[in-house]
């Protein structure tokens, strides 16, 4: 029984990564950095359980979201090299093998022309999604240890949803940078524009959204309604970037007392009980969100796919 | 096997194919010859359905190319210019994978792509990683590659380019052979003439995406020098005015070009021993008498004194 080529491109793709010294690099500096964030986190746990605290029932997601200042938390390491590991599996996806002079052969094969983008996306896809569950995993199987402390079911499922979300987040740069490569001829150019692209979202557009923000402000005793308008305009401007998206979904789903991710008022919070939202609840809040962050990556397929099925493949 | 008709392929203002017409038998060995940039690859990618003519049609096998090129790459081998490998993987797991793309199993796979290496003279470089092979190997690779579906059709498109003359003779030979056993068709394109001429069974002169002329290199250069068919160089040493006359005044001979060493005369009938004797009872020495047929450097660069001002005063 032969395979289906697709499964034999898909399986070569993945072969190809994790050969590659690329990512066995990336996964050491992701490895230890989320590491090094597990041990600050489990050194904070004993200060941070206050008898009072909503999140008390919830004692193993602060694996992953608590830090002491010296080093982010692994939340944070993930919307920082998360980017980075996408960027790296796509930059040269299409255009070295056109260097190469294998894609004018791959082309020659009678397979159809979209196996060759949909298994570079789904074998980068996989690897992706395995390293961040193996990840999660680990950091959950040595806060075990650690700390000793069972997760419940409920804190479980936060934490695959996370790792879902995660795995959507660097979906959008692997995509992002798999349209760079179609696009441009030169690997060196493709990663490039992918790092400014990664640069500018995130630490550029902040900067502009500041400085609009500060010119469009209403003066302190305008409306209530305005002000309240005007903080709206803000979160939107600065929700049109993926890792603001994906840094308000992770906090929601991983702090189960955040209610919502925008200002509420005084009737809205008076009466309610200081309690965690179950888990669906917290999802209905990002679900926005989430549906941006795959609205985006869905985009960005949709954009390679339409480049790379219209071009004329020469030899080099 | 191959018939194309009325095809054309436009680039925005520029005519890349021009109402191109051939068909190409089965167990033919059929060179594609022209300068670069006359069309040739583009004819090549049309008939592999890899890019849609503006006009007309491509059939291979009996299969339309722009239709169902997934068919049609099935049945057909296409080897392209300057081919590339994946450089971490072997000879042998580059075969493979192109085997697997093709449906194959893994084990018939293998045995066939052993079977083709050895063919090819690659067995003892087959776990040798495809990023040390030199250019030749790499060809040959390539061949190997191409063959390895069991292809009807071999399409090669500058096979030779790159590679030393030594390499090339070898690797011509091993297409000819190839065809001859197997009863493959082979459609290869190139600028080098007097490289492909041995293999060719026909030939097709491509100029600025136009078909000049098809045939045998024997009917192309009977078609072309029909007033000349005959082609008679001589070995003389001497360069007198005198012999050049008395060899004109030979009926038949219509022209005589002494150059050092070598006269090349063209005549109209096989006139060597009118020749032979003329120049031996001048008291030359003759030192060889050779009849030529000609070559396609000839009928190509004829083609290009006729048709290059032709083509030019048309554009």
């Amino acid at each position: 029984m032969a395979a289906d080529p697709f499964r034999v491109m898909v399986r070569k793709e993945i072969a190809d990564h994790v050969r590659s010294w690329r990512f066995i690099i990336l996964v050491i500096l992701i490895a230890m950095t989320c590491l090094g964030s597990l041990y600050t986190a489990v050194g904070q746990m004993a200060k941070a359980t206050k008898a009072d605290d909503p999140e008390g029932a919830f004692f193993f997601l602060k694996l992953f979201t608590l830090t002491d200042g010296s080093l982010p938390s692994f939340t944070v390491f993930i919307s920082f090299l998360g980017p980075l590991l996408g960027i790296s599996l796509g930059f040269d996806a299409i255009n070295s093998e056109q260097n190469r002079g294998t894609l004018s052969r791959l082309m020659a094969q009678p397979i159809p022309r979209d196996y060759v983008i949909n298994a570079k996306f789904t074998a980068a896809l996989i690897v992706i999604a395995v390293m961040l569950f193996a990840l999660g995993f680990l950091v959950m199987g040595l806060g075990l240890i650690r700390v000793g402390v069972l997760p419940t079911a409920e804190e479980f499922m936060r934490v695959i949803c996370f790792l879902l979300v995660s795995v959507c987040y660097v979906a959008f740069w692997l995509n992002l940078s798999i349209f760079f490569s179609i696009r441009f001829r030169q690997p060196a150019t493709s990663a490039l524009a992918s790092m400014a692209a990664w640069l500018f979202f995130t630490v550029f557009y902040q900067l502009i959204v500041n400085v609009i923000a500060r010119v469009a402000a209403p003066s302190a005793t305008s409306n209530p309604l305005q002000i309240l308008k005007y903080e709206a305009f803000v979160a939107n401007l600065l929700r049109l970037v993926p890792s603001q998206l994906f840094s308000e979904a992770t906090t929601t789903l991983l702090m189960p007392s955040v209610r919502s991710l925008g200002p509420l008022s005084i009737e809205q919070v008076y009466g309610s009980i200081p309690a965690p939202l179950p888990l669906d609840q917290s999802l209905l809040i990002v679900w926005p969100q989430l549906t941006g962050l795959i609205a985006a990556t869905v985009v960005c397929f949709a954009l390679s796919y339409a480049s790379f099925m219209r071009r004329e493949v020469r030899s080099r | 096997m191959i018939e194309i008709s009325a095809l054309t392929k436009r680039y925005g203002n520029y005519t890349a194919v021009d109402n191109l017409n051939l068909s190409i038998a089965r167990g033919e060995i059929f060179g594609l010859l022209g300068p670069n940039g006359a069309g040739k690859s583009t004819t090549i990618l049309m008939m592999l359905g890899l890019t849609e003519p503006t006009s007309g049609s491509v059939t291979v096998c009996g299969i339309d190319a722009t239709r169902n090129p997934i068919e049609v790459k099935r049945k057909v081998g296409y080897l392209p210019e300057d081919v590339g490998f994946y450089e971490d993987l072997t000879g042998l797991e580059n075969l493979l994978y192109t085997a697997q793309l093709n449906g194959m199993t893994m084990k018939a796979a293998e045995d066939r792509a052993r079977h083709l290496l050895a063919r090819v003279g690659l067995a003892g470089e087959a776990d040798k990683k495809a990023g040390k092979y030199s250019r030749g190997m790499r060809q040959r690779l390539g061949l190997a590659d191409v063959l390895i579906k069991s292809p009807e059709v071999i399409i090669l498109d500058e096979p030779t380019l790159g590679i030393d003359p030594q390499g090339v003779r070898e690797f011509l030979t091993l297409i000819a052979k190839l065809s001859h056993d197997e009863g493959l068709t082979v459609l290869l394109s190139s600028h080098h003439l007097h490289q492909i001429q041995e293999v060719c069974d026909r030939v097709g002169l491509f100029v600025k995406g136009k078909l000049l002329a098809v045939g045998t290199i024997g009917q192309l250069s009977q078609e072309l020098f029909s007033n000349e068919p005959f082609l008679i160089e001589a070995g003389i040493d001497n360069s007198s005015e005198v012999l050049k006359e008395k060899l004109a005044g030979i009926p038949g001979v219509l022209s005589v070009v002494p150059e050092l060493g070598v006269w090349r005369i063209g005549c109209s009938r096989n006139a060597a021993p009118d020749i032979a004797r003329t120049v031996v009872e001048s008291g030359a020495t003759l030192n060889f008498l050779k009849q030529n047929q000609y070559g396609l450097d000839d009928i190509y660069y004829h083609y290009f004194e006729k048709n290059g001002t032709a083509l030019s005063a048309a554009s």
